[in-house]
């Protein structure tokens, strides 16, 4: 019994010990905002006061109302583009299965694997010619046809009653209107945990907005935090209240949503 | 229900509908074809292409020849494969440890400890990238943090030296994935039926071999998917490293898809040699994955 009481102490140990170190830098972010940049490299780990000068500091340099709003956009438009263009094909891959369907679908889980660096340079190229660069439909095209997200709404449909269809053709309805009327309501939490991998992903993009946003105006809250970072030299201060606020949606969605949430990464695994 | 509903879906269908399947998928194969498949094999053309910016010429294998003279690839090539067979061992028998252990019904603040596990999942690769550069600053608070706890005697220079800018690196990613992961091994560990652990336990089979004989046989599939994740995320590691150290110092974190951004949009663009870097990536990717699965299947089959 004692050896019971002592095996368990060491899992509070093991489990305190990760748990700190995987809250300590969001308490570090917090914190960083209200100290000088000096203070944050000297590791000050108490509550300053240079919360507001920071904060003006990051107002006078750049334009936070425009980064938020280009965030915003890209990640509101490539989610509904990539909800609607992935959902029909997942639907489309498992209830119209054919013997090409299925080696077209095999094709896309092969590609699966494909770097995003060994395509990049021809994406680049492609955006030129269209003269998309520094537009945001050059970050939100090449998104939007998602494999994941496709494969995820495939695995999502095999759980989708065949009776309901069936009974929607014998009142008539077309294809469209079974998806529309029909799929779309009935999978709207398969949508909803979906809704938030994408967004999620959308909002925190860096290297391929990096390269096709290269104007102040066209750029997100992101890329702006990785500006100020890598400027020659950062203020930590300004810095920590840039990355605060681009944070904070974030971990807005993750609190109010986190089953959906953990819910859509499994949803792929399963 | 679900083996009702495919025999159902399995019946051959009609070529109207078959017409219609297609309808649905084409949005996202035509853009899968122009924005995924097109650059995939035009980048594979371009490697074999000399020149800079957009005069680019036919040059057969001379990319390849240039790769195997070229000090900074092969610098690249060690730190990403360094990075990767350290990293991706170290944050999977992680996450397996932390999901053993959060798997327990009995455990108090259960929820608490994962949700706390699973936090830096949210974050961006740039906003971590932010706080591991503060933290780790020479004076910076892991530095008195260790020392306080008298670790280590002076500061480490963590950003400045080629070797502890990796270990940044690597603390790094596990920070940031392996929550993400242990939400895979939970997953499945929540599959297993509690009663063969139970017939187990009155069969007298210590922990130790309840883990080896139950728990790690139903987790294969699992460790294999984040393995290879892992494997691919590494490989094509590069905000952290852009962020956190700019490849330094001394080229130390330097990683191929840090390389390939180099060479294409920070010097004189070398497209088709880019191009060449890529396709090793891509080589990288399917030998460790093909090789992963066979590593699996043989251990299925013993």
């Amino acid at each position: 019994m004692k050896l019971q009481i002592l095996k368990r102490g060491w899992v509070y140990v093991v489990l305190s010990v990760a748990a700190f170190i995987s809250v300590f830098p969001f308490i570090w972010m917090l914190i960083g905002s209200t100290n000088t940049s000096a203070e944050i490299l000297k590791g000050k780990t108490s509550l300053g006061e240079a919360l507001t000068n920071n904060f003006t500091h990051l107002v006078e340099q750049v334009d936070l109302a425009m980064l938020f709003y280009n965030s915003a956009k890209i990640a509101v438009i490539a989610t509904a583009l990539t909800l609607v263009i992935s959902s029909l094909a997942g639907y489309g891959f498992e209830i119209f299965k054919t013997k090409m369907s299925e080696r077209v679908f095999a094709l896309l889980l092969a590609m699966l694997s494909i770097p995003f660096a060994a395509i990049m340079i021809p994406l680049f190229i492609s955006m030129a010619q269209l003269h998309l660069i520094n537009t945001h439909a050059a970050v939100i095209i090449p998104t939007v046809a998602s494999i994941f997200i496709i494969f995820y709404f495939r695995q999502a449909t095999k759980s989708f009653p065949s009776e309901l269809r069936d009974a929607a053709r014998v009142d008539g309805l077309k294809e469209w209107q079974i998806f529309w009327h029909i799929y779309v309501p009935v999978m709207r939490s398969t949508y909803a945990a979906a809704t938030i991998i994408i967004f999620m992903a959308n909002w925190n993009n860096y290297l391929w907005p990096l390269i096709v946003l290269q104007t102040n105006e066209t750029k997100t809250l992101t890329l702006q935090v990785a500006s100020l970072l890598t400027a020659y030299t950062p203020d930590f201060g300004v810095v920590m209240v840039a990355t605060t606020l681009a944070t904070l949606p974030t971990l807005i969605i993750f609190f109010t949503l986190q089953k959906q949430f953990v819910q859509g990464l499994l949803g792929s695994v399963k | 229900m679900g083996t009702h509903n495919h025999t159902m879906a399995q019946a051959p269908i009609s070529r109207r509908e078959t017409l219609t399947g297609w309808l649905f998928t084409s949005p996202a194969l035509i853009l899968l074809g122009l924005f995924l498949l097109y650059p995939i094999i035009y980048s594979l053309t371009m490697s074999f292409q000399v020149g800079k910016g957009m005069n680019l010429s036919f040059g057969g294998f001379a990319n390849v020849y240039r790769l195997t003279q070229d000090p900074v690839f092969l610098h690249a090539l060690t730190n990403t494969f360094t990075l990767l067979v350290i990293q991706v061992p170290i944050m999977i028998s992680l996450a397996l440890l932390l999901a053993v252990t959060l798997n327990d019904t009995k455990l108090w603040g259960r929820s608490y400890f994962r949700t706390a596990l699973f936090l830096p999942c949210v974050t961006s690769l740039v906003a971590y990238s932010v706080l591991f550069k503060s933290m780790f600053a020479i004076d910076g608070v892991v530095n008195s943090f260790l020392q306080t706890l008298h670790v280590i005697s002076s500061p480490i220079p963590w950003l400045a030296d080629p070797f502890w800018a990796k270990i940044v690196i690597i603390l790094a990613i596990t920070w940031r994935w392996t929550g993400y992961n242990m939400i895979f091994f939970l997953a499945a560990l929540q599959n297993i039926d509690p009663s063969i652990y139970e017939a187990a336990r009155i069969d007298g089979i210590p922990a130790w071999a309840r883990f080896a004989k139950i728990t790690l046989p139903a987790l294969k599939p699992v460790v294999l998917f984040t393995t290879v994740t892992s494997t691919i995320g590494t490989l094509q590691l590069f905000d952290e490293v852009n962020n956190i150290t700019v490849g330094g110092p001394a080229d130390a974190t330097l990683t191929l898809s840090l390389y390939i951004y180099n060479l294409s949009f920070k010097f004189m663009p070398s497209f088709g040699y880019a191009a060449t870097v890529s396709y090793v990536i891509v080589v990288l990717v399917v030998i460790l994955s093909f090789l992963q699965f066979l590593v699996a299947r043989d251990r299925r089959s013993t």
